[in-house]
């Protein structure tokens, strides 16, 4: 069983295995080169089976897809498939949307977040979970309650067209808009987890030099939680970019203008298999790079 | 508390500490204060839950009041009301002449010193000092130069590129003082300003920051549990219990005369509270203790430990007059000596020498005769 755990360990290539690598070898100190086992018994508890065994399991489940579709990939005619310029459209059409939907969730999300976490309000608990609905709700819903608010008839979207002349749905500043509708939540929590975690009296220290209270948001309690507002960042640019319900109802599927990447994967799955792997493996490389990239800051902040 | 007491406006300018056991000494506060009325004068009354903080307090330019007081005592939300950090319920709150109380935060001239700082970390030592000179309008070179001249003054020169978690604690707590004194305050605020350092530092920055503060021409209020902070640092006591003053004066007067078990028990005396009838105060539970003083009315007793005798026999041919059976309840070493609890008819703590202790085979349950001479006690009225 002891053994089981210790070839677990260095099996796991996720990131989560290298910490735990890393305390097996320090527990192991009194046996050098006696590597996984000496560490493992040198462990004073070891991991009882009925919590080993599922989740083992769960890694399994979690990991194998991603391997599969790396058995998968047809690595002959990658490069023929990614040169193609509807891949390359919609690989620039989702970075540039994800990252529109980021700033925008950013402009408007961190103050919503310091809002909830600073200013005791009636109904902060009902806005509270207004905010996190996104989060539970289907996208697909996401979608239709945007086109009812925001489409040619919709009850603001009306307005935007006869008085602006501005029509969100189909376009890709609708893409934006919806994957800013799906991905926010996720900024907004993790600000205002960061922001509650913070210590407020750096604010009122700050108010007794003589800064207003926005000054002391801008300048002491903005740079103290920008690692936590990185990482909501990230979260929801990456939740952005892989948006595929609320954008598909919102904004369709128009190659070129609101086709992103997702879209076009569950599209090529139809008529090419191959293309659509061949897509999904950019998406996962993205994904990998950002948490690889972002790893470090996460690591360092907390 | 504070009522209705006519002081000519001017002449109140000055609060005497000495005059500060006298009921009479606070009341000024009612006395509409005119513009000519420097320093501080405040009734701070915050009502939290079933906790009341009703407190009056009154300085001078120049002076710096401790307020000591056991934890919870409201020590900490007296000196947030001074600084608008947490509304007054009532009251008022006046500083050189102007009303404050309703004021936010960034408008008051206050400086404070949390207790822990609270140094921005993301700023060097130097931008944590240009802070407040900063908000206050100065442009960044400027702001930069007077924070520089502060820590030139405190001996921090070198240190102002530090990041506050490369600073050591003293040298974070100048730094803090420095931040505070940046803005020219024209009241100075400092929660429990040594409490963060370990003992060996504490000296030292105790003793700079009692330099700092003789030169600080406004006001300074310090809050403190430590009784050694505040008699070092102060020139005035005020003592909260509970949310209430329960006594004030200079650090000498409190230290002798104390008025409740709590300052007592910090200076290092028995306290006992009785009714005198001339050389003698009959204590409200318990026996009575003979003074060398001559009394009448309520009356406070107080005697160091130092001053107890113990025997395990009944002494015949001692003539202290006070002698008292007891019963040790407990034993602890208290610098080089042995503090002994005793209970019986008079609960009292006994100073021995280890070796005084050891000869009378100490134990807790022993039972022992405790003696004071009536010239080691001191009454004087409650």
């Amino acid at each position: 069983m002891t053994s089981s755990t210790g070839k677990s360990g260095p099996a796991a290539g996720t990131p989560k295995g290298g910490p735990r690598r890393g305390r097996v070898r320090a527990g192991g100190r009194t046996g050098p080169g006696g590597g996984v086992r000496a560490g493992a018994r040198g462990r004073r508890a070891p991991v009882p089976v009925p919590l080993l065994v599922p989740a083992l399991i769960g890694l399994a489940f979690l990991v194998l897809p991603l391997i599969a579709l790396l058995v998968r990939t047809p690595w002959s005619s990658l490069p023929e498939q990614l040169a193609s310029t509807e891949v390359w459209q919609a690989l620039r059409l989702s970075l540039v949307c994800a990252t529109a939907a980021t700033a925008v969730s950013l402009v408007i999300g961190v103050p919503l977040a310091w809002l909830l976490a600073r200013v005791d309000f009636p109904g902060r608990g009902l806005v509270r979970a207004l905010v996190t609905l996104p989060l539970v709700l289907p996208p697909v819903v996401g979608g239709v309650a945007l086109l009812m608010a925001l489409g040619r008839n919709g009850v603001v979207g009306r307005w935007l067209d006869s008085w602006f002349g501005i029509t969100l749905p189909f376009t890709t500043t609708g893409v934006v808009v919806a994957e800013a509708f799906v991905a926010m939540p996720f900024l907004v929590i993790s600000v205002e987890g960061t922001l509650r975690a913070a210590d407020p009296r750096y604010e009122e220290a700050a108010t007794t030099l003589g800064a207003s209270r926005f000054t002391a948001f801008r300048r002491v309690t903005l740079p103290l939680i920008a690692p936590g507002i990185a990482a909501g960042a990230v979260l929801a640019w990456a939740r952005a970019l892989g948006e595929f319900g609320a954008t598909i109802t919102f904004a369709g599927n128009f190659p070129g203008r609101t086709q992103t990447m997702p879209l076009a994967v569950y599209l090529a799955l139809q008529s090419d298999p191959a293309a659509a792997i061949a897509l999904s493996l950019v998406l996962l490389a993205v994904s990998v790079a950002v948490l690889a990239g972002l790893r470090d800051r996460w690591m360092t902040a907390t | 508390m504070t009522d209705t007491e006519k002081t000519a406006g001017e002449a109140a300018a000055a609060p005497d500490a000495t005059a500060a056991s006298e009921a009479t000494a606070t009341p000024k506060a009612a006395a509409a204060p005119g513009p000519e009325a420097e320093g501080l004068d405040a009734r701070l009354v915050v009502d939290r839950g079933d906790f009341r903080l009703d407190v009056a307090l009154t300085a001078a330019p120049g002076d710096v009041v401790a307020l000591l007081g056991p934890n919870g005592a409201g020590k900490t939300t007296a000196l947030r009301a001074l600084a608008g950090l947490t509304p007054l319920t009532s009251g008022h709150l006046f500083l050189d002449g102007a009303e404050w109380d309703g004021t936010p935060p960034e408008s008051r001239p206050v400086g404070v010193v949390f207790q822990d700082y609270l140094l921005f970390p993301h700023l060097t030592a130097l931008d944590n000092v240009a802070f407040g000179p900063r908000c206050q309008g100065a442009t960044k070179a400027e702001a930069r130069a007077r924070a520089a001249v502060w820590l030139e003054r405190m001996g921090l020169a070198d240190h102002a590129g530090a990041r506050p978690r490369r600073l050591s604690g003293g040298q974070a707590q100048r730094v803090a003082l420095a931040r505070a004194l940046a803005t020219r305050p024209r009241l100075l605020l400092l929660d429990e300003p040594l409490a963060a350092l370990d003992a060996r530092t504490r000296l030292e920055v105790r003793a700079g920051l009692r330099r700092h503060l003789a030169a600080f021409e406004a006001v300074a209020v310090l809050v403190t549990h430590d009784p050694l902070d505040a008699m070092v640092l102060a020139d005035r006591l005020v003592v909260i219990e509970e949310g209430r003053v329960v006594q004030e004066g200079t650090p000498g007067d409190v230290a002798r005369h104390p008025r409740t078990d709590y300052i007592a028990h910090l200076v290092g005396l028995n306290l006992y509270q009785g009714h005198a009838e001339g050389h003698t105060v009959r204590l409200d539970a318990g026996p009575a203790i003979t003074t060398t003083e001559d009394l009448s009315g309520p009356a406070f007793v107080a005697f160091p430990p130092g001053a107890v005798t113990l025997y395990r026999e009944r002494p015949t041919g001692s003539s202290a007059r006070n002698l008292w059976r007891g019963e040790v309840a407990g034993l602890e070493t208290h610098g080089d000596q042995i503090r002994v609890d005793l209970t019986g008819e008079l609960r009292l703590a006994a100073d021995l020498t280890t070796l005084a202790a050891a000869e009378l085979g100490l134990h807790p349950g022993a039972p022992v005769w405790a003696t004071v001479k009536a010239a080691q006690t001191h009454a004087y009225p409650a």
